[in-house]
């Protein structure tokens, strides 16, 4: 009973705020409800006992990726009220769409059906008597340890693209050049001058 | 109420039809458009859970972890492309995105 309720509080916020990202006026606002309608997804991947996923989900999502957004919403200088402009131009167009799509997967959904041989077809069955954690723990680095240093790599090409992308180098800033300090000759840095007594440097 | 398969992939259903509505209104304004684009991954990620859940098979899940890992780098790469953008344009409309044509 607790379990039903749950799961229709939990749907029904990730709906609902993941509709008030699409339509809120605001980007600050969007990005805040992206964030509560990641928490309630990772409530519903409680209730279906992905546990890991669940935090792994609030970890990424919520404590990473909504708060590069918010970064860059808040770093960006833009015009609020000039966003929303085209908004009711393109709604019709969009919710046809929109509309289509729902249906069309309402077809699958409603006659669709599941293999009788589909508990027989499993990858890796989940163990009895595991916590969440260690059945995932195992199945990820036997099964699929290449595709998880696979994933590192994803991650790590991110890294460095975002960072191509985003530096830039401003101009009366100092920095240090090592090739021009490693290349320098002594006579370029030192100049000996034969200073006669009494005279001092001439011009 | 029995709580089915069936109703955690109508919300999934519900969220990835928002997130493509999301695309095609917001015209103005990339960043809403990429937070679309992580309500489908999310939509996804709960077909996947959702799947793997009810039959009892953890590959599932570990494919949601991997397309969790494909949308953060998704949003990094992302949200670097609109920084540039907005620096070399002053704002972040749809609509001049040609101009980063070669």
């Amino acid at each position: 009973m607790l379990a039903t309720l749950a799961f229709w509080a939990f749907s029904g916020v990730a709906i609902l705020s993941a509709l008030m990202v699409v339509v809120a006026r605001n980007p600050v606002r969007s990005v805040l409800f992206l964030i509560l309608a990641f928490f309630s997804a990772a409530g519903l991947f409680v209730l279906l006992g992905a546990e890991f996923l669940a935090m792994l989900l609030i970890v990424v999502y919520v404590g990473a990726v909504a708060v590069l957004f918010l970064f860059v919403v808040m770093m960006l200088d833009v015009d609020f009220t000039e966003l929303k402009q085209g908004f009711l131009e393109y709604a019709p167009l969009g919710g046809l769409v929109g509309l289509i799509l729902a249906a069309e997967l309402a077809m699958i959904g409603f006659t669709w059906q599941a293999s009788d041989q589909a508990m027989a077809l499993r990858a890796a069955a989940i163990p009895e008597g595991m916590g969440n954690v260690e059945a995932l723990g195992q199945v990820l680095y036997d099964d699929y340890v290449f595709f998880f240093q696979m994933a590192g790599l994803v991650l790590l090409v991110a890294m460095i693209g975002a960072i191509v992308l985003t530096l830039r180098h401003k101009p009366h800033v100092k920095r240090q050049s090592v090739t021009a300090q490693v290349g320098r000759k002594r006579d370029e840095a030192v100049e000996l001058v034969d200073i006669k007594p009494g005279q001092g440097i001439g011009e | 109420m029995e709580i089915g398969l069936g109703h955690y992939l109508a919300v999934a259903a519900i969220l990835f039809t928002i997130g493509v509505f999301g695309i095609f209104v917001n015209r103005k304004n990339v960043i809403i458009l990429l937070m679309s684009v992580e309500l489908i991954l999310l939509s996804v990620n709960i077909n996947l859970v959702a799947f793997s859940s009810f039959l009892g098979d953890l590959a599932g899940q570990v494919f949601a972890m991997f397309v969790l890992t494909v949308a953060a780098a998704e949003a990094a790469v992302g949200l670097a492309i609109l920084v540039v953008y907005f620096r070399n344009r002053g704002d972040i409309s749809v609509e001049g995105v040609n101009m980063m044509k070669g």
